[in-house]
């Protein structure tokens, strides 16, 4: 499909449509920040946000989801829970839309996950090309400022007006389901072209590892016996809050409840997160991961090294949420990596 | 598509107890179909409404029907099963994870270094190799645990140090107020007991995460080759089907890549012993 062009009031309508024919999530403001949460109408949405509280990864991998259902009385029954509902994320940044993709490799690799797999083919994704920067992010540095598959449109603002592209035939035809468009002129294209090219730009000066992406992993394990960790995980409160906020950690931990009624229940995975004092340890009570530097090294190596093997690229977007939820601020890659690189 | 974290409806024909702290099921899956594992390979066990545990399977695949499992009491899921009874259900995931050389080493000699509650996951190979006896050359085992009270399978051990075709060598750390008349001392005090062919002998260790280092230096001091040495370990492995991040070792999954791993395939990982 060409790029078409929504005028801004083309795009309140089609965001008007598509919330009348189903759920919408969008970026909307939140206490000075920015958050997706359900869109009740297209005034509430922000498309000029630097960075959202949560990725829209909740989304696909909710923070809570059911696996199976029991039955212990009156004899044991069980049976697998896959929810799915369809819902369209609106305003998903290319740093985000990257983690997405990662996900999508990882839980569908050697054994499907029917209930992540699933909720994403029932998700349509409206991405949006980053009109400005947190002061934490270095999406740039991990090659990250934009993303070419994964959506099902591309949105760019133009200045009054919003370029429109489909990643998907479900986009396209989305579009003309829901919205009016124009025909993007030679003008638009170029002001489209030179938009996109500028986001690599957005991120900080100082917001930049000094090193490229393929170099990283090499510096880690040249690292790994560092004292930096050490001194670094001395700082940590193991609150986990790096692990919480990433779009690219999907550790899970499973639960069960048994309803009140005592006649069954059910099995659901929630977000666990390696910084966690207890997330390694055993029913003997061993814990694998006892010492804080062990755990706190084991999240640079997994995103950098362990799934590296995996995804061919890091599990890093350079989101910087990791660094702005930090108290301490021990866990801002861009620092960890130059200083890494400093070091004799 | 079959969900993954869906577990198969099983019973539990029998019980019986080992120790204080060990229990022994026997399980039949509810499709009566077996379970279809190799040596050394774990199930993911349900009790509805308590949660779910990775538990080693302990019976040889040669045993058609049904299954064996052998309980510690250590936590909710496994003090919950200690309460079920002969009749009642649970529910089975796997079998998961890597297995035992059964294949690799037939016709070569087998040295079983087992400590404590490594003999669940070891007994598994060691009753395929008796029940392919003829296919496996020299087949040595050592036992070892605490003290008598926490030794399992009494029987079974007791017909293996009868056997003329098996080496059984056993040690207790520490007698208490038993009458044990056998070896006093940590396993590793069996090994000049043995002369072995290290170029042929394959080493099979589980047992708690302390014993390893001890025993790998006593194996290695045999001469035995690092990719001749297998370890099973023992991980959070939460889902089985290594996605939910809980049993890494480094890169690895341990119930995925493992819970056996050859030696020479994780000297190089900190985190593994």
């Amino acid at each position: 499909m060409a790029t078409m062009i929504l005028t801004k009031q083309n795009l309140t309508d089609f965001v008007e449509s598509l919330i009348k024919s189903g759920a919408v999530v969008g970026v909307q403001k939140k206490e000075g920040k920015f958050a997706y949460a359900p869109l009740k109408k297209a005034t509430d949405l922000t498309l000029d946000y630097d960075v959202t509280l949560l990725p829209p990864k909740k989304y696909i991998m909710p923070q809570w989801e059911t696996l199976i259902k029991f039955k212990v009385k009156p004899e044991v029954k069980v049976e697998g829970v896959v929810e799915s509902d369809s819902i369209t994320i609106l305003g998903v940044h290319p740093y985000d839309l990257k983690a997405i993709n990662q996900l999508d490799r990882l839980f569908e690799e050697k054994n499907p996950d029917e209930n992540y797999l699933k909720r994403r083919a029932a998700t349509i994704i409206i991405a949006l090309t980053p009109a400005r920067a947190s002061k934490w992010s270095f999406w740039t540095s991990m090659d990250s400022a934009s993303v070419d598959k994964g959506y099902d449109l591309l949105l760019t603002d133009l200045g009054g007006k919003y370029a429109v592209e489909a990643g998907t035939p479900k986009g396209e035809a989305l579009l003309k389901k829901h919205a009016k468009t124009d025909q993007a002129s030679p003008d638009d294209i170029k002001k489209l072209q030179s938009v996109k090219k500028s986001v690599k730009d957005l991120c900080a000066s100082d917001r930049k590892i000094k090193a490229a992406v393929p170099e990283l992993k090499s510096i880690l394990l040249k690292k790994r016996q560092s004292k930096l960790w050490e001194d670094k995980a001395e700082k940590c409160y193991s609150c986990g809050s790096c692990n919480m906020i990433c779009p690219t950690c999907y550790c899970f931990d499973v639960l069960e409840d048994l309803n009140l009624d005592l006649q069954g229940g059910r099995r659901y995975r929630l977000w666990d997160g390696c910084q966690l004092e207890d997330f390694a340890k055993i029913g003997s009570g061993e814990n694998f991961r006892e010492e804080r530097m062990h755990r706190y090294r084991h999240r640079f190596y997994r995103k950098w090294d362990y799934l590296f093997e995996k995804l061919s690229e890091p599990a890093c977007v350079g989101c910087g949420r990791c660094s702005s939820v930090c108290l301490p601020d021990i866990t801002d890659p861009v620092k960890i990596f130059n200083s890494l690189k400093e070091e004799k | 598509m079959e969900s993954i974290y869906l577990p198969e409806l099983a019973t539990i024909t029998k019980v019986a107890d080992l120790t204080a702290t060990e229990k022994f099921f026997e399980i039949k899956l509810g499709s009566g179909r077996d379970l279809g594992h190799k040596p050394g390979q774990f199930v993911e066990v349900s009790v509805f409404g308590i949660g779910e545990a990775p538990i080693s399977i302990s019976s040889s695949p040669s045993k058609k029907g049904s299954f064996e499992l052998a309980i510690r009491k250590v936590g909710n899921v496994t003090n919950a099963i200690h309460q079920m009874k002969p009749g009642a259900t649970v529910g089975i995931r796997g079998p998961f994870g890597t297995n035992f050389p059964y294949e690799e080493t037939k016709g070569k000699d087998l040295l079983f270094v087992a400590g404590g509650i490594g003999l669940v996951p070891a007994r598994s190979f060691i009753n395929y190799v008796l029940d392919n006896r003829k296919d496996y050359n020299r087949v040595i085992i050592m036992f070892g645990c605490r003290n008598p009270k926490e030794r399992l399978f009494v029987d079974e051990l007791a017909s293996w140090a009868k056997r003329s075709d098996i080496e059984y060598l056993e040690t207790v750390d520490k007698p208490l107020d038993t009458d044990w008349k056998g070896n006093c001392g940590v396993i590793t005090t069996l090994f000049p007991k043995v002369t072995i062919d290290p170029g042929k002998t394959s080493c099979i260790v589980v047992g708690p995460p302390i014993m390893y280092r001890f025993v790998l230096k006593e194996a290695l001091d045999k001469k035995i080759p690092k990719n001749q040495i297998y370890v099973s370990l023992e991980r959070r492995m939460k889902c089985g089907v290594g996605k939910c991040g809980h049993c890494q070792i480094n890169g690895l999954y341990c119930c995925q890549d493992g819970p056996v791993f050859k030696y020479s395939d994780i000297t190089g990982l900190e985190e593994a012993l």
